[in-house]
């Protein structure tokens, strides 16, 4: 079952504190290295205000901010060949929690060969074809970023892991080995309110897959140039990365676990001109490898998913981009029969629409933007209009607004109806 | 001896009386602005300049490949220093004759490599006042060109083309070109809007000679309607580098080699 925006996890302050200083000194090593034999050292990043606040009503503790943080961040780069190394830390003030945190967004070291590449550390990594629908990438976000009005790069969190890629004539490859298990986060419950299917039991545990071998995740994709066409072919062997409630008991529940399920993703995409655009299509199969009978309603049932976009350019620095989406249960008759009286119920079939509307104007300085997700089998929405201006080539402002709706209440986007909020974003890059 | 001139003559004729005609001026033109060598490469610094006289700087490094022959179909890959928010984000663009481009971006700060859409040819390219085709030229058969007349510009003697596109895809309703007859370089573009009023204008400020070809090494194009300007430089210009084909990869997008974006 859907048990969304449940994971408590909201930073991992400690785990990034030991691997910044990891990395730190290994950059100061190979620093020292490369200073010595004259590399190249850049060093880049930009300083930010970020506040969100809301326009429906208060967050469920009072607050009235989704968000308030000043931030730096640093993005230091250092090359020799055949190495690589990369490091993108922020230090930022929250106001809401009256906090300062440090993160470590990315920090891996690459080495390159003619015919093989290998990234050993923290990174992120983007595969499929969707614009904020994701079938294979199975790698993890951070949707409170995304509904807070942070900028778009922080839905995406980096994993901990090593990726392999080689570039055989035939095909090219990825190869992403992840040892250390990363959830998604999901909106905080003190910040966001949000349907919960047992209010009355707040003893809740997170429990993350053990580090073992046997549950290091691998994803690999395959892909090349098909007559014209991008063509790729997925496969994960991992976890789900959204929380399945375990209650100690059904009738009568005092605590509930937070587990993530296994899951194996089997998908393929394809993208090229075609319609004068832009068209993609993409798909998965979800094998619920912990409930592939659909018989237990707390984990879930196996999904088909297709996605199927198209881009089109209309006029001069004006793009359409739309999409639709459906997801498919398997075993649906298993899943309503097993599913305990008072739990809202999935539909079989899930849809999800979209459009994309983006205008540049003032030599691409200034960018409206809309965006926005329908679900024709549910009926709620999301609402997300934005203003872009570049003031100069390093300062930039971005003011935009969130808006949710339509729905049941534990739906997608209904149950984030009283969260709209309007955000600021202003970034100085150096 | 006057028999001897006659057949002098004679011999000549052919060579003297095949003027060139339109199309030919402007593929030799094409031919010596967006095809030279085999490959090539420039470090392109764009300044635009708004009317006000605020600056903004635009600077990649760009690369060429040629498929085939002149006019046919090429690979260029770009990589950005400037501006700070598209700074390490690198383009790719596989063009072919009569057809549209295939394009894709990558975005490092989500480490995505996305294609885009790229019908209109003639949208600006990074919001300076050239367009793609200015920058990657534009298929002879779109236009229908004619001489109409030739003189002098400076100190260069010039073919005037004027080239008037079939369809109404581009947001002029013809070009002039002053054409180098020495080098085919285009030295002087005028850009008439749909009213027949002088709206663009481009000028090839300096010429230099890299590897034996003529290269225009700074031009201005400079939009008279709303007074915004943009002056690109190229500098470290080279030619026959030798790029590799698996340049123009999703491999490379991601990860542009030091040897050529430095």
């Amino acid at each position: 079952m859907r048990s969304s925006q449940e994971s408590g996890a909201r930073s991992q302050e400690l785990k990034d504190k030991s691997l910044i200083i990891c990395v730190l000194c290994s950059v100061l090593c190979v620093l020292s290295f490369s200073y010595s034999y004259a590399s190249d050292i850049s060093i880049h990043g930009f300083v930010q205000g970020n506040y969100s606040v809301d326009t429906t009503a208060s967050n469920p503790d009072g607050k009235d901010f989704k968000w308030a943080e000043e931030r730096i961040q640093l993005k230091l780069d250092a090359s020799k060949d055949p190495f690589h190394l990369f490091l993108k830390t922020d230090a930022f003030y929250d106001h809401i929690d009256d906090a300062s945190h440090l993160e470590l967004r990315e920090g891996y070291a690459d080495f390159t060969s003619s015919s093989w590449d290998t990234r050993i550390g923290r990174q992120i990594i983007t595969w499929g074809l969707g614009d904020l629908i994701f079938i294979n990438d199975v790698f993890p976000k951070d949707y409170e970023a995304f509904f807070s009005g942070r900028p778009l790069e922080y839905l995406k969190k980096g994993i901990d892991g090593i990726k392999i890629s080689m570039y055989p004539s035939v095909a090219s490859a990825e190869l992403i080995i992840i040892p250390f298990f990363e959830p998604n986060n999901f909106p905080d419950r003190k910040r966001f309110h949000m349907f919960d299917p047992m209010p009355l039991v707040t003893e809740r545990e997170e429990e993350n897959p053990a580090i073992t071998i046997e549950n290091t995740e691998i994803a690999f994709r395959v892909y090349r140039d098909v007559a014209g066409y991008d063509a790729s072919l997925y496969y994960y062997r991992g976890f789900f990365r959204q929380p399945s409630m375990l209650p100690d008991s059904m009738t009568s529940p005092t605590k509930i676990d937070l587990v993530y399920p296994e899951l194996s993703v089997y998908g393929a995409s394809i993208q090229g001109r075609a319609l004068d655009g832009v068209l993609s299509l993409e798909a998965g199969y979800y094998d619920s490898r912990e409930d592939r009978d659909g018989t237990d309603p707390m984990t879930p049932n196996s999904q088909a998913k297709l996605l199927v976009g198209y881009q089109r350019q209309m006029w001069e620095d004006f793009t359409i981009g739309l999409q639709y989406y459906g997801e498919y249960m398997d075993d649906y008759s298993e899943y309503e029969e097993n599913l305990p009286s008072g739990f809202p119920q999935e539909k079989r079939f899930h849809q999800l629409a979209s459009v994309r509307l983006t205008q540049f104007l003032v030599h691409q300085t200034l960018r409206l933007s809309f965006f926005s997700f329908y679900s024709p089998s549910n009926d709620d929405y999301l609402l997300n209009p934005e203003v872009k201006y570049n003031f100069s080539d390093s300062v930039w402002a971005a003011v935009g607004a969130n808006v949710f709706g339509g729905g049941d209440e534990w739906d997608q986007f209904g149950s984030l109806d009283e969260n709209d909020n309007v955000y600021v974003q202003v970034r100085y890059e150096f | 001896m006057k028999r001897y001139m006659i057949l002098l003559v004679m011999l000549l004729m052919p060579l003297t009386a095949h003027a060139l005609t339109a199309e030919e001026v402007v593929k030799k033109s094409q031919e010596a602005f967006f095809f030279q060598g085999k490959d090539f490469k420039a470090r392109v610094v764009m300044k635009l300049i708004s009317k006000g006289g605020q600056e903004r700087v635009r600077e990649l490094t760009m690369l060429r490949k040629n498929y085939g022959a002149s006019g046919g179909e090429q690979k260029y890959f770009m990589y950005f220093y400037q501006p700070a928010d598209v700074k390490d984000m690198t383009f790719m663009v596989y063009k072919y004759p009569a057809k549209d481009d295939d394009r894709w971006l990558f975005v490092p700060a989500i480490n995505m490599v996305r294609r885009i859409a790229a019908q209109d040819k003639s949208s600006s390219f990074v919001g300076s006042d050239f367009t793609y085709e200015d920058v990657s030229g534009r298929d002879i058969e779109d236009d229908t060109h004619e001489i109409v007349k030739e003189e002098k510009l400076g100190a260069n003697d010039c073919f005037v083309i004027k080239s008037t596109p079939k369809k109404a895809d581009v947001d002029y309703s013809y070009k002039l070109s002053w054409i180098d007859k020495g080098n085919f370089l285009p030295l002087k573009d005028e850009y008439y809007d749909k009213k027949g009023e002088l709206s663009r204008v481009f000028n090839a400020e300096e010429i230099k000679d890299v590897k034996g070809f003529p290269t225009v090494t700074k031009r201005i194009m400079k939009n008279l309607l709303s007074g915004h300007r943009t002056e690109t430089t190229f500098i470290k210009t080279d030619y026959n580098i030798g790029i590799e084909d698996n340049l123009f990869s999703e491999r490379f997008l991601k990860q542009p080699p030091k040897k050529w974006t430095e």
